[in-house]
């Protein structure tokens, strides 16, 4: 019985219609909300430990066997994104009940947030393109939701912006499918790889990979990255930490499943046109990063340096650079939501947005300076956290490949992100104490628990990352044999 | 039939890139309304436009139509609604907080 797969999505989808019912009661919309979350940490842990011991699972919608129906397919690289995703929110979420103004919580911010985890763990589960391209706009719709709750005519400018952006995104995504179905017949991602491969991938397909690059790339902010500052910098901080933490990982991990699964014949869109957007992303990110004053921009484009570093390792394209890109991606979502749960609470705070007119804090809020200053390592990949990891994988896996200018970039970027980081830390944090103890806003444990748990999750991956290893080992393989992925689709299944 | 609907989607393509590339917010929204009939003719198309019966055993012998991409419309048009829907309240929102509907009004808010 493979059903377990489906519980991902469905019970957050389940639990946000639950919650718009219990709209009345904030406390009752709490505690089903923490339930839900919990119990979604331990089924997303349990199918990966199904994983390691049964192999890839599937599950085929109404018992239509592939390739006809659509089905959901866990291996460990989906399985791991899961996981990673359902505690990074479970974490954000309970930041969120201290953190969130009571007419927020009234106009149904934990339903659509609950919408939202729902369409990011389809989209990594889905093992059908059409079926990505539905659980991508579950996701999207609820984050429209969420970018706009609120008001203010500033949000709503850049709510604007984004939604038109993803929209013709969207568009797209529409597109791509109409061309490869017309072309392989088909939509079962196992299905289309096997005719790519039988058909030779020709200019048309390549055509079709190039425009589904497109799509991804305006999703994960790879290289298409001009919107995602303003929008992902104008939402308050647990908001802006699951649209960081998540989304553009979604983006990121659909396009490791393309073309790796798919389109990995042309070594052309693959080295090149990747590897070129990946680079120009980093530097466009660090140039961003280092510009601007304002803590959420900062804070943005390192969103931005990491989704290039991450793309870095399928440019790459060995086993070696998919294991720490698989890596990164683990680390950079629980980094990113701390790291904008941390800047969120800032200007909380504060009140100020600017390094330029804070300083000092640390006398203030001591705790929270620390955890910023561990942040800071984590990102830049300071071992034993958990950035360490994945930039070594993604350094062995361009040592091997010979792609020493990748590397450089890659590695550059880390002093960068290092310098744009403690320009916040030794601004915001050291210096003149602007804020008088006794006018200084509380800033409650309640609300550093969910910060520093996050924190101690960081180093937890970092020190066990001997723990994690079989498992990315695991997702790296099947990524680089696309043939295990088809074999475990196109197999017989027990029920 | 295929040649004149690749024609027909090319035309209302242009006509959504006209309108989406505008100022005023109605218009965007507007256009990208038209951006996914567009795209959905292009699905309906690429299955290979009125051809083959209608998919129902008994009824004929056969060549059947492809009935997948109807469905795939289908979808698409339920999620361009409720996008489309959700964009004018938007826009109408954005109207009331900043009362302007040129865009570039709106943007200049957003430096300040």
């Amino acid at each position: 019985m493979n059903n377990i797969l489906v519980l991902p999505m469905l019970l957050p989808l389940l639990t946000g219609f639950v919650l718009f019912f219990l709209r009345p009661s904030v406390k009752a919309q709490k505690i089903v909300s923490i339930l839900s979350l919990l119990s979604l940490v331990a089924i997303s842990g349990r199918i990966l430990l199904q994983i390691r011991v049964e192999g890839i699972i599937r599950l085929d919608f109404g018992g239509w066997e592939p390739p006809f129906g659509i089905l959901f397919v866990g291996d460990s690289f989906s399985a791991l994104m899961v996981l990673t995703a359902s505690v990074v929110s479970t974490l954000i979420i309970l930041y969120a009940f201290t953190a969130t103004e009571r007419r927020m919580e009234n106009m149904f911010f934990y339903p659509f947030a609950f919408f939202l985890v729902a369409g990011v763990n389809g989209s990594f589960l889905t093992g059908d393109m059409f079926n990505l391209f539905v659980c991508f706009e579950v996701m999207l719709l609820a984050s429209y939701v969420l970018i706009t709750l609120g008001g203010g005519k500033v949000r709503l400018a850049e709510s604007m912006k984004y939604i038109a952006i993803n929209v013709v995104a969207s568009w797209f995504f529409l597109v791509a499918l109409a061309f490869l179905y017309g072309t392989v017949g088909t939509l079962n991602m196992a299905h289309i790889s096997v005719r790519v491969a039988e058909a030779g991938q020709g200019p048309l397909l390549s055509a079709v990979a190039v425009v589904f690059l497109i799509v991804f790339a305006l999703k994960a902010g790879l290289f298409l990255y001009f919107w995602l500052p303003g929008s992902y910098s104008s939402p308050p901080g647990p908001i802006a930490a699951l649209f960081a933490a998540l989304l553009t990982k979604v983006g990121v991990y659909a396009m490791f499943r393309t073309f790796t699964l798919i389109f990995y014949h042309d070594e052309f869109i693959l080295g090149t046109i990747i590897g070129t957007m990946a680079v120009v992303t980093i530097i466009g990110g660090c140039l961003g990063a280092i510009a601007y004053t304002d803590i959420r921009q900062i804070a943005s484009y390192n969103v931005i340096i990491a989704v290039g570093f991450m793309v870095l390792g399928l440019a790459v394209f060995n086993e070696e650079a998919f294991k720490g890109s698989v890596f990164y991606l683990i680390h950079d979502m629980v980094i990113k939501g701390i790291l904008f749960l941390i800047v969120g609470a800032m200007v909380y705070l504060t009140g100020k947005t600017k390094i330029t007119e804070m300083s000092g804090l640390i006398r203030n809020y001591p705790t929270l300076g620390w955890l910023l200053f561990l942040t800071t390592l984590g990102l830049a990949g300071i071992p034993p956290l958990s950035g360490f990891i994945g930039k070594m994988y993604v350094g062995l896996g361009a040592v091997e490949g010979g792609n020493y200018f990748l590397l450089f970039i890659g590695f550059a970027s880390s002093l960068v992100v290092l310098y744009s980081m403690l320009r916040i830390f030794m601004n915001c944090f050291w210096g003149e104490t602007i804020i008088n103890r006794e006018d200084q806003r509380l800033f409650p444990a309640r609300r550093l628990i969910p910060i520093a748990l996050l924190g101690v999750l960081t180093i937890g991956i970092g020190v066990g990352a001997q723990a994690l290893e079989p498992f990315v080992s695991d997702a790296a393989r099947v990524m680089a044999n696309p043939g295990l992925y088809i074999d475990a689709v196109f197999g017989e299944v027990e029920s | 039939m295929e040649f004149h609907m690749t024609i027909l989607v090319g035309i209302l393509v242009t006509v959504a890139v006209y309108l989406l590339l505008s100022r005023n917010m109605v218009r965007i929204i507007l256009g990208t309304a038209v951006l996914s009939h567009a795209v959905h003719l292009l699905i309906i198309t690429m299955a290979g436009a009125g051809e083959g019966s209608v998919p129902l055993l008994r009824e004929s012998d056969g060549p059947y139509a492809d009935a997948l991409p109807q469905a795939l419309i289908l979808t698409a048009i339920v999620i361009s609604f409720a996008t489309t829907a959700l964009l004018l309240v938007l826009a109408y929102r954005t109207y009331e907080e900043s009362g302007s509907d040129n865009m570039n009004t709106i943007r200049r808010i957003d430096r300040e």
